[in-house]
């Protein structure tokens, strides 16, 4: 909402040293955000002048111009050369002299044109801001002006040494959606006198009546869509006459152009009461109105030249000839003001909230009056603001006010809220004295009635629709009385319990990874089908109904594809050695199962337990996972030491250091995925679970997608990890006693697996075998095709005596020999 | 009588200088052993007259074993002097050919780093954590009943239109991408007993392009306490202890009306940054209030009987101003040298 100073200080007394920053403060105080401020961008000096002679001088080009003398009040008469043919000698013009800045900016300058020196230039209402009119330039006359003095700051004079605040209102008040009620807030926040402006027209009953038929059959949620409505009308109007200059800057200030004079004074009522009015063609009108919904098909070209197909849902303004507004919308083009319009029909109606804003969105027609009626209009402004209409029309159109209207108004009365006195203080924890609330509440325009019990009985005014409860007393209460009066007082939460395991863990798993050399990322769970299609092919995966990309308007169902995308980014930037993880939540809804419910229970009551289950059952799994991406070199090439490249190694080692961090033991086994290398995908799974996947991506696929050849990924299920991971540790002792180490070659298939091989020897060697690593593979001479020769450094211990030789050769032999049941492994010496 | 040895005393002094000589010449460990081999050593001249002395008649043996121990034992003693000059400079030199250029020694590790993002939410998790407060947690992907309407969004207020929402097909089904953390409000009023002290962190949704100042993803820390007798003065204190914890004991806290459909009465809270880069000013937070009845209605809570205060956080913003970041790309993009300024330290 802008509010030009000019405009609030006409209901509301400023201070004689007011400024917008000023004026922002006191605004803030009572609750109405800063949002911007409005300066006319106009600079003087810019004077009444009066036209002293013509000479018209034809030039070359065809054009005729004026060479004009013209009083400014100076001593000697200023030369100004002038294009436009709209005036005679006499006439009183706008003159901006040298050193006026027009709006644009356009400095004005003394300047040589057409032969002569041109000592200023005589203003179009266009160049001053004022309006479109450029046809010639503005004369005062025309404005009923002509008394002004010749020299007098025009400036001044046409209303344009204003400037304007613009607040930001909040859904809940849309009364301060006016100068009425922004003017009434600023007196609460500075204790200013205001003036109601509604109290400033004395509305006439109508005596002839307009008929008007509200037929609502299907109220929305049972709310009759209008329940006030009241016309005016006024015969005889001018409507070509021009718009006061005062009240073109002010409209232009809050935020409208001018249109016409009626047009302009419907805004102006509205901006200034905030009650949305519309002027009918009264003589295009066929009959009275019927209020009432649309028919299916309807439809209705509007003000702004759309023909619009209406919903049943929407509310409209109808006539014998059909429809001819969207209530609280758009007016219609049919009965819209013509140049040739006499008699006009001022509509000022109050509207169902709801039923406006449900039309306004349906419709993508945001009006200045849809907002208010959304937001709630006072349900007794209708016969004032058409009052005012009619006032301004018979004042500056030319009209006589006629005895034809209607007043209608089934408006439910403000029902008044039982309060107790108390309830500020325990609410805020500030000790409030029952003046003080009384007061505020008072001053907020409640009636507030003593209910004989230590309670209140508070009426709040017509203008506040929010007030519905003691709790929004409350909130008025400390608004007015001020916030800044809270203390701080800590309060004391009785014990908690700490992180839960899971938040733990998740902490652990990616402090682990970043201290093991990988760096977070956070990315878009935005993804396209195509990388769904390539990461968890055949799987469904949610789809945005409103993505701000097309392309990627699915919910991710891995953080491979994300990984992938901030991998590009940063390769694009040059980084082209890459460690990154990510611990994020992806999206698993299943095949088959609908997503959500049919119906939303409602607001303020708890659904029952079915309900809650069917709610939480319909919100598909969502799980976190963690992934991680490796590419380019691991290590960069340093002094004495070669470069080592990002491979499975980097992704395989980032799988260890979280089955540290989650004390889980993930087992490896080869494995295969749709986007990895056949030949380097391992399967992760702990237990017979699996729990993830970590591999190389498809060199097809990382040349499709611009990355290296190489490009080592891991994704593991860190809610499986971690549900899967120990709740504790379980040590045992540890031996002390000498340990015997011994080493152990089998030659096995090369298709054998080495971790599946040192799992055969660990389970054949049994108890005394404490340690067991893969040291080296061979393959090569002195081997059997298709052989290859895997030796493992093993160390034997026992808890309670010295291990001899024999007895570690005993076991490794059983080791062996368990291999060579499984793998056909034969001991090589 | 047969020829009695003979261990005359310049002979032996002869030998000890002879010893003397060559031990004080020998730069080395082997010119060291050479030396030893050729006068201490067995067949070295003091080894000789060593092994003379049993063959010395009775009376001479003490003398000439003091004359020959003697001798040995200062020759003994060059020799050890010696050899430890030796051993320390041989030392000295082993330790000069191994050094290396200690500001270029090779890593066998990378530097990673987490998030800012994470580290902050985490940090603001402790504080909550060490007030005894517990931390809750939601689906991304949330039905409309938890993020809207148990928030007494109703379905036609123009609150609800406020907000930018991801709705996702079909959207008859009422799934949305929470819009801020507030549904874990509900989800832990309705999962815990009373009274609740609850902070939750984590990402929201809204549609906006990414600019300097906003993301369609974003994070938020959302906080709600339900107990008998809470006030918005508690609110302040609870909020004034964040701000002093995450921006200096000189942080101030300062509300101003404004309007929530989940509190009332509500205010938008401004912070005192007394470090702000720029200089210290007020800057906007977040918004708070006094927790809706019909909240605690849609969780089965009398709000006759309980009351509270709940707020909440935009993680980015607080990020930003808290350290004097001024453009979002950098916190979403990914790019790891943003992060890894951090390390792991926000």
């Amino acid at each position: 909402m802008r509010v030009p100073l000019s405009w609030l200080g006409e209901w509301v007394d400023l201070p004689e040293d007011v400024s917008l920053e000023s004026v922002h403060e006191s605004l803030v105080r009572v609750g109405f955000e800063e949002e911007d401020v409005h300066l006319v961008e106009l600079t003087g000096p810019v004077v009444v002048g009066q036209v002293l002679s013509i000479e018209p001088e034809p030039q070359t080009n065809g054009k005729t111009i004026n060479w004009c003398q013209v009083d400014v009040g100076e001593t000697e008469p200023r030369g100004i050369v002038c294009g436009a043919h709209n005036f005679v000698v006499g006439d009183k013009v706008v003159v901006t002299l040298p050193g006026a800045v027009l709006p644009g900016p356009f400095p004005i300058a003394a300047r040589k044109t057409y032969g002569h020196t041109s000592d200023g230039m005589i203003a179009s209402a266009r160049e001053l801001g004022l309006g479109d009119e450029h046809d010639g330039i503005l004369r005062l006359a025309a404005l009923g002006l002509d008394d002004a003095p010749v020299g007098a700051d025009a400036i001044h004079l046409l209303g344009l040494d204003d400037a304007a605040v613009e607040i930001n209102v909040t859904p809940d008040r849309g009364y301060a959606f006016s100068i009425r009620g922004v003017a009434r807030e600023y007196s609460h926040s500075t204790g200013a006198a205001f003036r109601d402006p509604a109290l400033a027209v004395t509305p006439v009953e109508p005596v002839e009546v307009f008929p008007v038929t509200v037929d609502d059959r299907s109220p929305i949620r049972g709310t009759v869509g209008s329940r006030a409505f009241a016309t005016r009308a006024v015969r005889g109007v001018d409507v070509t006459r021009p718009t006061p200059p005062w009240m073109v800057a002010r409209l232009k200030l809050a935020g409208v152009r001018s249109i016409s004079l009626p047009v302009d004074i419907t805004n102006y009522v509205m901006f200034e009461l905030g009650q949305p009015t519309h002027a009918y063609d009264l003589g295009i009108l066929q009959g009275g109105f019927v209020v009432r919904r649309a028919v299916p098909g309807e439809t209705l070209e509007t003000l702004d030249g759309v023909v619009r197909t209406l919903s049943p849902e929407d509310l409209l303004i109808t006539d014998d000839s059909g429809p001819i507004g969207l209530a609280g919308v758009m007016g219609g083009a049919t009965t819209e003001i013509s140049d040739a319009t006499t008699d006009v029909l001022v509509e000022a109606a109050n509207f169902d909230p709801v039923s406006i804003a449900r039309s306004a969105r349906r419709h993508k027609l945001p009006s200045e009056a849809s907002k208010r009626f959304e937001r709630g209009v006072d349900p007794t402004l209708g016969p004032i603001a058409a009052q005012r209409v009619v006032d301004l029309l018979v004042e500056f159109a030319g009209g006589t006010a006629d005895t034809l209207g209607t007043a209608y108004s089934a408006y439910p009365a403000s029902v008044p809220i039982s309060f107790s006195p108390s309830r500020p203080a325990t609410v805020i924890g500030v000790d409030y004295s029952e003046a003080e609330v009384h007061d505020a509440l008072v001053l907020i325009g409640c009636e507030v009635q003593p209910a004989g019990d230590g309670t209140w009985l508070v009426t709040p005014p017509a203008w506040r629709p929010d007030l519905t409860d003691a709790l929004t007393l409350v909130e008025e209460v400390a608004r007015i009385v001020g916030y800044d009066r809270i203390p701080s007082v800590l309060p004391i939460a009785p014990p908690g319990r700490g992180l839960t395991r899971e938040q733990s863990a998740r902490r652990r798993a990616a402090a682990m990874l970043a201290a093991a050399g990988a760096t977070e990322v956070l990315a878009y769970p935005f993804t396209s089908a195509a990388m769904v299609e390539r990461f968890s092919p055949g799987e469904p995966a949610m789809k945005l109904v409103n993505p701000l990309d097309p392309q990627n308007g699915l919910l991710r169902r891995s953080l491979l594809p994300g990984l992938i995308e901030v991998a590009r980014r940063n390769l694009s930037r040059g980084m082209t050695d890459l460690a990154l993880f990510e611990v994020g939540t992806v999206f698993l809804p299943e095949a088959g199962v609908a997503p959500g419910t049919e119906s939303i229970p409602p607001g303020a009551a708890r659904p029952d337990d079915a309900t809650l289950a069917a709610l939480n059952a319909g919100i598909p799994p969502q799980h976190w996972h963690v992934g991680g991406l490796f590419l380019g070199d691991a290590l960069a090439k340093q002094p004495g030491a070669a470069a080592v490249a990002s491979s499975l190694t980097d992704a395989l080692d980032a799988v260890r250091q979280l089955s540290l961090a989650l004390a889980v033991d993930i087992r490896v086994s080869t494995g295969s995925h749709p986007a990895l290398h056949p030949g380097r995908t391992a399967q992760l799974s702990v237990g017979d679970r699996a729990v993830g996947v970590a591999g190389e991506l498809l060199p097809s696929l990382a040349r499709e997608l611009d990355l290296p050849r190489v490009v080592a990924l891991v994704e593991l299920d860190l809610d499986t990890l971690i549900e899967l991971g120990a709740q504790q540790a379980a040590p045992t002792l540890i031996g002390t006693l000498p340990a015997a180490t011994q080493d152990l070659s089998l030659v096995v298939p090369v298709e054998a697996p080495a971790g599946k091989v040192l799992a055969a020897v660990v389970a054949g060697a049994g108890a005394l075998l404490e340690d067991a690593r893969l040291v080296d593979d061979y393959r090569g001479p002195g081997l059997p095709d298709g052989r290859k020769s895997l030796t493992f450094a093993l160390r034997f211990r026992a808890p309670d005596r010295t291990l001899t030789a024999a007895e570690a050769s005993e076991a490794k032999l059983a080791g062996a020999a368990h291999a060579a049941e499984l793998f056909g492994a034969t001991v090589r010496e | 009588m047969p020829d009695a040895p003979q261990i005359p005393e310049n002979a032996v002094e002869a030998a000890v200088a002879a010893a003397l000589a060559d031990i004080a010449v020998a730069a080395h460990s082997a010119a060291l052993r050479a030396a030893r081999a050729a006068h201490s050593a067995e067949g070295s001249p003091l080894a000789n007259f060593n092994a003379a002395i049993r063959d010395l008649p009775g009376d001479q043996k003490a003398a000439a074993g003091k004359l020959v121990g003697g001798a040995r034992a200062r020759v003994n003693e060059a020799f050890a002097a010696q050899e430890s000059v030796i051993l320390a400079a041989e030392e000295r030199a082993q330790l000069a050919a191994e050094a290396v250029d200690v500001t270029a020694v090779p890593t066998r590790w990378r530097a990673g780093a987490r998030h800012p993002l994470s580290l902050l939410m985490e940090q603001m998790s402790d504080l909550f954590i060490s007030m005894g407060w517990e931390i809750g947690e939601g689906p991304e992907l949330e039905h409309e009943w938890f993020n809207f309407d148990a928030l007494n969004f109703d379905e036609d207020h123009p609150a609800r239109a406020m907000q930018d929402t991801f709705y996702v097909e079909p959207v008859e089904r009422h799934l949305v991408l929470r819009t801020h953390t507030s549904p874990v409000q509900i989800r832990s009023l309705l999962s815990r007993p009373l009274p609740v002290y609850v902070a939750a962190v984590g990402a929201t949704y809204r549609t906006d392009e990414v600019d300097a100042t906003h993301t369609p993803v974003f994070h938020q820390i959302e906080g709600i306490a339900i107990d008998r007798r809470l006030t918005m003065a508690n609110l302040r204190g609870t909020l004034e202890h964040m701000a002093r914890s995450l921006f200096g004991q000189g942080a101030q806290i300062r509300l101003r009306p404004n309007y929530f459909p989940f509190t009332e009465p509500s205010a938008e809270m401004d912070v005192w940054m007394p470090n702000a880069k720029g200089g210290a000013r007020w800057i906007e937070w977040g918004g708070c209030g006094m927790v809706n009845p019909n909240v605690l209605r849609a969780a089965g809570i009398d709000p006759e009987e309980y009351q509270g205060f709940a707020f909440g956080m935009g993680i980015e913003r607080t990020l930003m101003f808290r350290n004097g970041l001024n453009d979002m790309h950098d916190i979403v993009e990914g790019d790891v040298r943003f992060s890894q300024q951090f390390g792991m330290v926000v």
